[in-house]
């Protein structure tokens, strides 16, 4: 089992507009909602004067087309609220949502019940199968939903079947399935309407770990193979920096830091996240970038070449093997140098 | 860590402390209660005479008559009432000539024993399994042998078009119910008094708006069957998984195409047992309404009622309850095969469906044809007659009981009337009102909550203006200690039934009986052993509710994690620490449900029980059913057993919740 | 599992085949046997009776009686309906009744639908006379015979007390369709007795019944006619005797019941539609005994009503004459 490597992740045109914008936005439960959008108490403090629960909290944030984009926090920290808002399966408080520049909020009910049926799907934690129904037309479901005639949806759906590797179960019924694999008539039904967006709410936590892992790999051949856009909910950090693109970290309904995996990793916003990221192997997320130092005047510099964005771990062999120091390199220019005593450094824990 | 469990203890030990404040201020309410009576006895206890009428109770008699003379002028009455009167007669009219009646200028129903029998047997087979099928032949045969097969077909006659009736108007109720909190609100207190209010109460009004006939027997039928089929119907509807219907949601459903493609198909099974439900209220109505004329059962049971006929009167039970199992098994098989299809995939191809439903029902239509032809198939020979043999045995062992065991029951009445209900009733009757009044609040107060304080306040007051404090309470005494007997019997054989499978085989069908057969059968030889008295009135009751309670504490025993009951035996518990430390504490939402179930059943006997010597409310109910001048103090009357009802369910409600948070509160942090 | 269902269906099919064949060679048709025919022409004159049948076998027996002769000799259609009183009165108004046959006092009733709102008529009494009143078990009356007076009931009390008499003696009242006086009765007659509802006519029955069978004191509301007399001679507890208006105020009562004059009531349609029925109803009178005996067939012999009626009006044809309309 090969995962892909980090680094083989696509190139993201940073210059084309993003398909989903997100700005202010705010989830508030109780009385009187829209009177707390704004305020800066504290979440106990909110629950105590005014009997609210403010679970997403003036965030925004946007993604870019065909990105893999996490948003990680503990439970309650307002994540899973947060992905719902954006197809308003909760409805918002306050804020902007932009799918391409149309503004969701102000989507009258024919409107939003298109853009759910045709632009975003979603995948959730815990599948939300139709028992009575087998896998095929649970997958076909969003289809009929729509209106597509019986042997066109089944033609489609027998594809998606096929894409997530479940040929041959078309006739079996959830409860005859395992976890992992409803999971994946999960992830077909969503994907067999197409959609722009596709959206992950902690799909994989009621997985046990190996199937998780299995998964996860699926998800990112799935993403190689349709190039999709897709938003994936976690609280799993590791599940976030083998997936993410970006990772948008959140607490208590805030967002707490919006970075690369290695952004996140290397340069933590805050305690919370630095204490969030302390166990994680850093030398699989960080890359040269993070690690290179300027040359001393008496190294040499004719050492191996490598690009600034190789993760530490891929990096390893070159560099232990290098009697001189390798040069980091952009573009042919030098950007700096790495030696063992780097590499040792990361791999042993020390702090940077 | 220690800080947590240092918190955990102190909010223990506040919580016992509250506990135990409560608990002798409680004794203090009930000490004062006790003293207050002793002092203030026989004063302001706002007797009633049995003939005696209130002002309200007048009011209510000329507003009925107001109604009666209304009838023939009123456009209500002229198009509406008399439409769906029209409507009701013809239904039930065209299933009599179908399956009971001479129709059609024939002598016979269109379809005789044999295709009747061979219609449901196929029925039973295509939608439950082979073994109700199987039950469902030989039940249906035994009508014939009990001799009592025409009245057997007019009986589910009346039941099947209540019950269809019922489904048309509960479903789409219980669907929208389900789906709309605000509708769940406001039909839930409407239900709860359709089916605590007496049938007594309505039965006689009825015949003003419907005539007497059939149209009256199925309204008053439906009344008290329509509640289940909401109720249960709006449950199915609300536990369909948030997570399915957010999935379908996200997809872009609409509400129709969620409630279509999602909702209904997931509470397919919950509906069936609300059909369930519903046939079983509708079986135990078609006896009473005999008393408006309704055809079938019935009418035999209550005719041998009038000559103390208690073979001819077990006889045509003993078809009642066959006729409940039958119905009760057919759909509790289609409801486990819902389930089973989920589980295992459709059991056949649709084709292969196809075929079988096509030669079932074939079989089926050549019964029925040489039953709509041939007179031995459409009349049941009368040499096949075994109900002389069952009326005999049923005679020889009420009469034998009632000879032989009338030292015994005697003993017990004597003792459970002088030791337990007699001080009680006192204390509530004897007391002056507003100081039982007042400590029903208080009581309320301290076990339950305010909210439930205010509501038994409201209640109360409610009986005192009805003009029926005396009875109520008398009623009220009564009811508690019915509910108290059959909550040891339920706790005590819904324990064994629940722990051991073969007690189980061989309890339930006598539950079913307890809880199907009318109480009229069972009348003589109870008035034989215990007289007619208040005591025979709560054994009625018991016998009714305790099955209810005991198959629901049975239900909750086992459902107790197989992991804790290991983990207990394996600690060494012995089988008695067992059953008081894990399996009953964690069945505690089945005792719980067990007890106010046991008590609304409990309630539905008091009319009954006013027919062997309960007097107070029951006989105020019977009493008004009976004569023209009472009739507007029965109608106070079944309100204030609906009233009874709902502050009891209020006490016991709060009282629950206040345990449930405690043990919440109890519990160390997670 | 295809191939033992369709088997199943096989042998069903075949099962049923045979049955078949077995039938086309005996076995009767539906309507093949023609049915007794009905009083031919006379039943259009005749038309439907609709009668009300009270719950209790006495009146049954009256209306048994009735509906035979109206459809034997008048060659009536008969249609009995199983209703309380109050409900059987109401059916005058809609229309549903046309008679009742056996009608104890119901004052209330009669101003209501025959002075108000005239939709019923009186049809005369029908001869049997009713009697109320408290009543010991045989054994009783023998063992204390001056049990019969009611100034010596205070005598007695301690031996009618029970679980439901508080320290009283208990005088067990019946059925819920009768209204009673004995609340004041005992009342205003200083009795130290306690009213006890037994709640149904089942209730007073079974009471007497294990009274006498175990030797145990009983005192309880009765009345007569009543099938259970054929079973058991109930004795009267005598009460200050009746006199005309005694009983006037309800709440002052001091004397015994008045003697019922049992009557029939038929609704006013009924009256004036002119059917032989109608003067059937109307003539109808019999004594207690004759009740009596047909109520015993019907509870003690297990006779069905119809049989019942048959072997009385074979035994009294002069009797039945006399009901028939003169033509």
């Amino acid at each position: 089992m090969t995962a892909p490597s980090l680094t083989e992740r696509t190139p993201l045109g940073t210059e084309t507009p993003p398909i989903l914008e997100v700005k202010g936005l705010w989830k508030v439960f109780g009385p009187k909602a829209d009177r707390v959008v704004g305020s800066t108490l504290s979440r106990m403090e909110l629950k105590e004067q005014t009997g609210c629960v403010a679970a997403v909290r003036d965030v925004s944030f946007s993604v870019r087309r065909g990105e893999v984009f996490v948003v990680m926090g503990l439970s309650g920290s307002g994540k899973s609220t947060l992905v719902r808002c954006l197809t308003r399966l909760i409805e918002p408080t306050a804020g902007e949502i932009l799918l391409d520049g149309d503004d969701v909020r102000k989507a009258d009910e024919k409107r939003l019940r298109e853009l759910r049926r045709h632009r975003m799907a979603m995948v959730f934690q815990h599948f939300g199968l139709l028992p009575h129904r087998c896998v095929l037309d649970n997958v076909a479901f969003g289809l009929e939903i729509r209106g597509v005639p019986k042997q066109d949806r089944y033609v489609r759906a027998r594809e998606v079947v096929g894409l997530v590797g479940l040929t041959g179960f078309e006739n079996c019924y959830p409860d005859q399935l395992s976890g992992g694999m409803q999971q994946r008539v999960g992830l077909a039904r969503a994907l067999a309407a197409d959609p722009e967006v596709l959206m992950f709410d902690e799909p994989f936590s009621a997985l046990d770990p190996l199937i998780r892992r299995e998964m996860q790999n699926e998800v990112i051949r799935l993403h190689h193979e349709v190039g999709k856009t897709m938003i994936f909910i976690t609280h799993d950090l590791s599940e976030a920096l083998k997936l993410g693109d970006r990772i948008l970290i959140m607490r208590d309904g805030e967002l707490v830091q919006m970075g690369t995996p290695d952004e996140v990793v290397g340069a933590p916003a805050d305690d919370y996240v630095k204490d969030f990221v302390s166990d994680v192997p850093r030398s699989h997320v960080l890359t040269l970038r993070w690690i290179m130092r300027d040359p001393q005047p008496d190294e040499p510099l004719d050492g191996p070449e490598l690009g600034p964005d190789v993760v530490i771990r891929d990096a390893v062999h070159s560099v232990m093997s290098a009697d001189r120091p390798v040069r980091v390199t952009e573009n042919g220019a030098l950007l700096g140098v790495v030696t063992s005593a780097e590499i040792l450094e990361v791999i042993a824990g020390g702090q940077s | 860590m220690a800080p947590v469990t240092g918190q955990a203890t102190s909010a223990v030990t506040a919580v016992t402390t509250r506990l135990r404040g409560r608990k002798y201020l409680l004794l203090a309410v009930l000490a004062l209660w006790v003293l207050g009576w002793a002092l203030l006895n026989g004063r302001d206890t706002l007797q009633l005479g049995g003939a005696e009428l209130t002002p309200l109770h007048s009011t209510l008699n000329e507003a009925m008559d107001a109604i009666d003379d209304g009838r023939n002028s009123n456009p209500f009455f002229l198009y509406f009432v008399n439409y769906i009167r029209l409507f009701l007669d013809q239904a039930v009219t065209l299933v009599q000539a179908l399956i009971s009646q001479p129709s059609f200028g024939r002598p016979v129903p269109v379809l005789g024993w044999l295709g009747v029998t061979g219609l449901a047997t196929a029925i039973a087979l295509l939608y439950g399994n082979r073994k109700s099928a199987l039950l469902t032949a030989a039940g249906l045969i035994s009508f014939g042998l009990l001799g009592l097969w025409e009245e057997s077909m007019d009986t589910l006659a009346l039941t099947l078009t209540a019950v269809a009736l019922s489904l048309a108007v509960g479903i789409p109720l219980g669907v929208w119910a389900g789906m709309s909190n605000r509708f769940h609100r406001l039909v839930t207190p409407v239900l709860d008094f359709m089916q605590t209010m007496p049938t007594f109460v309505y039965l006689a009004p009825l015949t003003l708006f419907f005539l007497i006939g059939p149209a009256s027997a199925t309204v008053a039928t439906m009344i008290y069957a329509v509640p289940p089929a909401i109720r249960i119907t709006a449950h199915g509807i609300r536990q369909v998984s948030p997570d399915t219907l957010e999935a379908g949601a996200s997809l872009g459903a609409t509400t129709a195409q969620s409630l279509r493609l999602v909702r209904l198909p997931m509470a397919k099974q919950t509906i069936i047992v609300g059909v369930n439900q519903t046939i079983m209220a509708a079986l135990s109505m078609a006896t009473i309404a005999a008393l408006i004329d309704a055809p079938g059962l019935g009418k035999t049971v209550l005719k041998a009622l009038q000559t103390l006929d208690v073979g001819t009167a077990f006889n045509a039970g003993l078809a009642i309850v066959i006729m409940a199992v039958v119905l009760d098994r057919v759909t509790s098989a289609a409801s486990r095969r819902v389930e089973a299809e989920r589980r295992a995939g459709r059991l056949l191809t649709p084709g292969a469906r196809r075929l079988q439903v096509t030669g079932v029902l074939g079989v089926a239509a050549v019964l029925g044809y040489l039953s709509y032809t041939y007179v031995w198939a459409a009349e049941f020979p009368v040499q096949a007659n075994v109900g002389p043999y069952v009326r005999r045995a049923a005679d020889g062992a009420s009469a034998w009981a009632q000879d032989s065991l009338v030292g015994f029951t005697d003993a017990v009445k004597n003792l459970l009337t002088n030791g337990l209900l007699n001080p009680f009733e006192s204390l509530l009757t004897g007391s002056p009102w507003w100081l039982v009044f007042a400590v029903i609040v208080a009581v309320a107060l301290l076990v339950g909550s305010a909210r439930a304080a205010l509501a038994t306040a409201v209640g109360l007051a409610a009986l005192v203006l009805l003009g029926l404090w005396q009875d109520s309470m008398v009623t009220l005494a009564s009811t508690l200690v019915a509910t108290i007997l059959v909550m040891i019997l339920g706790v005590v054989l819904g324990v064994w039934m629940g722990r051991n499978d073969r007690a189980d085989t061989v309890l339930r069908p006598v539950l079913d009986a307890g809880q199907t057969m009318p109480a009229f059968v069972y009348l003589v030889p109870i008035l034989g052993l215990f007289g007619p008295t208040r005591f025979t009135a709560i054994i009625a009751a018991v016998v009714f509710a305790a099955p209810v309670a005991i198959k629901l504490v049975a239900e909750g025993i086992r459902r107790v994690s197989p992991t804790t009951v290991e983990a207990a035996t394996s600690a060494g518990a012995s089988t008695w620490q067992l059953i008081s430390k894990v399996q009953l504490p964690m069945a505690r939402s089945g005792v719980t449900l067990a007890a106010s179930q046991g008590l609304i059943y409990v309630l539905s006997m008091v009319v009954v029980g006013g027919l062997v010597g309960a007097g107070a409310l029951g006989y105020d109910v019977v009493a008004g059913f009976s004569q023209h001048q009472l009739r507007g103090k029965g109608l106070a009357a079944g309100l204030a057993i609906v009233v009874l009802g709902i502050v009891l369910d209020r006490i016991m409600r709060a009282a629950t919740e206040r345990a449930d948070a405690a043990a919440h509160r109890g519990q160390p942090h997670k | 599992m295809m191939n033992s269902r369709s088997g199943r269906i096989r042998a069903l099919v075949l099962v049923t085949g045979m049955g078949l064949l077995l039938n086309a060679c005996a076995g009767a048709k539906v309507g093949e046997t023609p049915a007794a025919a009905g009083g031919g022409g006379s039943a259009k004159a005749c038309g439907t009776l609709n009668l009300a049948i009270n719950p209790w076998v006495g009146y049954e027996a009256n209306a048994a009686v009735i509906a035979h002769v109206a459809e034997k000799n008048l060659g009536c259609k008969v249609v009995k309906k199983d209703l309380k009183e109050e409900v059987a009165w109401q059916g005058f108004g809609t229309g549903e009744v046309d008679a009742i046959v056996e009608n104890w006092g119901h004052a209330d009733l009669k101003k209501k639908y025959i002075e108000d709102q005239k939709v019923a008529v009186d049809a005369g009494p029908t001869g049997n006379k009713g009697t109320i009143g408290w009543y010991v078990p045989p054994w009783m009356a023998e063992k204390y015979p001056d049990i019969t007076d009611w100034k010596n009931l205070n005598k007695y009390a301690d031996l009618f007390k029970t679980s439901e008499s508080g320290g009283k003696g208990q005088l067990l009242d019946g059925d819920p369709s009768y209204v009673t006086n004995d609340e004041a009765l005992v009342k205003n007659l200083k009795l130290n007795y306690k009213v006890v509802t037994g709640g149904s006519e089942a209730a007073l029955i079974t009471s007497f019944r294990q009274a006498e069978a175990q030797k145990k004191p009983l005192l309880a509301y009765f009345y007569d006619p009543q099938w259970f007399w054929a079973e058991m001679k109930l004795v009267r507890v005598n009460l200050p005797a009746y006199t005309e208006g005694c009983d006037a105020d309800p709440a002052k009562v001091a004397c015994d019941y008045p003697p019922y004059v049992l009557d029939k009531i038929v609704s006013k349609k009924f009256a004036d539609s002119g059917s032989p029925a109608f003067q059937l109803v109307k003539n109808f009178t019999w004594t207690n005994d004759d009740q009596n005996l047909v109520a015993k067939y019907i509870s003690e012999d297990k006779m069905t009503a119809d049989e019942a009626a048959a072997k009385w009006v074979a035994g009294n044809p002069d009797k039945v004459k006399a009901w028939l309309p003169k033509s």
